[in-house]
């Protein structure tokens, strides 16, 4: 089995931040977040401190992945882009990279037309984050040997006792 | 497929319970998530019918603890476990970690439970996975009911490779944790084989 893992670097997450918090400024949004096509949330900002972002990150892949079925059914690739407009806030969300999933949360002081515009560019800013970080997982070799390599029994009992 | 955070120092793994419909999956979440400390827990999501049959699916992120300085984060989902909802499933299987597969003892739900178990082996396949070599664990539920199969028999239908097996009483929480426990493990030692490679 493959067993790919998603790994995040400290450099890759600094970039990403400030992609997502220039778009944030530039299309006053409320609250931006990137998630892993599986659920796992990769960054957010903006008003997120009342927000269950946990939550939000696994039913946004859900949602995702929902709806790239219903487009195969229909004989198209997938839905690249996926609108949610509520009474007050309103949901943009829209892929990556095929591998990230964007969500832009915004309200009346932004409108869709602002939020796809500035949401196209920085999700190229993105894809191009994105490729670097995986050959960079591929590849294995710069940030040394992996921390879970050295796992012991012990470590896994210690996290089971109570 | 297990995502490792350095920035945030966490690593996050996908567990699914699988299995077929009314065995006891979503109990099994529902008892981890009413046993768990609220530090180590987020808020459980069910996505379910009005007759509370689960829809597309059930989700508890859960905190184990640290393990060599990270943050260990399981995100426990389950299936809607009846057949027609077969796309659901499918779906949920994206990027998994580990299998608790959730039999129902009752003698009667047995074709259903080998129905779902091979059901579970062709979804993996569409995602390139095989239960063969995944982290993977089954637990034999609602062992209290008068109509439970013997064991013995269970583990010969559903357990020809002998994975780690657990009998339990999820309505009551007998068997639930070691049930996790076991997947939570196996899932690490997976880590630790990817990492070491």
């Amino acid at each position: 089995m493959s067993f790919t893992q998603l790994i995040l670097y400290d450099d890759q997450f600094k970039q990403i931040n400030e992609v997502l918090e220039k778009l944030y400024t530039e299309t006053n949004a409320k609250v931006l977040f990137l998630v892993d096509r599986n659920g796992q949330l990769i960054a957010s900002t903006g008003e997120t401190e009342n927000l269950d972002t946990t939550s939000l990150a696994s039913l946004t892949a859900g949602n995702i992945a929902a709806t790239g079925s219903m487009a195969k059914l229909l004989g198209e690739k997938e839905f690249t882009i996926i609108f949610h407009e509520g009474y007050r806030d309103n949901i943009y969300i829209s892929i990556v990279g095929r591998r990230v999933i964007m969500v832009v949360i915004f309200d009346e002081r932004s409108s869709l037309g602002l939020v796809r515009l500035r949401a196209k560019k920085a999700g190229e800013d993105l894809t191009k984050i994105f490729d670097d970080l995986m050959k960079k997982v591929e590849s294995k070799t710069e940030e040394g040997v992996s921390p879970f390599a050295e796992i012991t029994d012990e470590d896994i009992d210690r996290l089971f006792s109570e | 497929m297990s995502f490792i955070n350095y920035p945030a120092r966490e690593i996050n793994c996908k567990i699914v319970y699988y299995g077929p419909g009314l065995c006891g999956k979503t109990t099994n979440l529902q008892y981890i998530y009413k046993k768990t400390n609220p530090d180590s827990k987020g808020k459980m999501i069910s996505l379910a019918t009005e007759t509370e049959r689960t829809l597309f699916f059930d989700f508890l992120p859960l905190s184990l603890g640290e393990i060599r300085g990270f943050t260990t984060r399981f995100h426990l989902y389950t299936v809607p476990g009846q057949v027609f909802y077969d796309a659901s499933r499918k779906l949920i299987l994206k990027g998994v970690d580990g299998v608790v597969f959730v039999a129902d003892s009752q003698v009667e739900r047995m074709e259903a439970n080998l129905e779902s178990l091979e059901n579970l082996k062709v979804n993996l396949e569409e995602q390139g996975y095989n239960l063969d070599k995944i982290p993977y664990v089954v637990q034999y539920n609602k062992r209290d009911l008068p109509n439970a199969a013997p064991l013995d028999e269970m583990k010969k239908l559903l357990n020809p490779n002998t994975v780690p097996d657990f009998e339990s009483v999820a309505t009551e929480g007998t068997g639930v944790f070691e049930t996790l426990k076991a997947v939570a493990r196996l899932v690490l030692v997976e880590i630790k084989k990817g990492a070491s490679e």
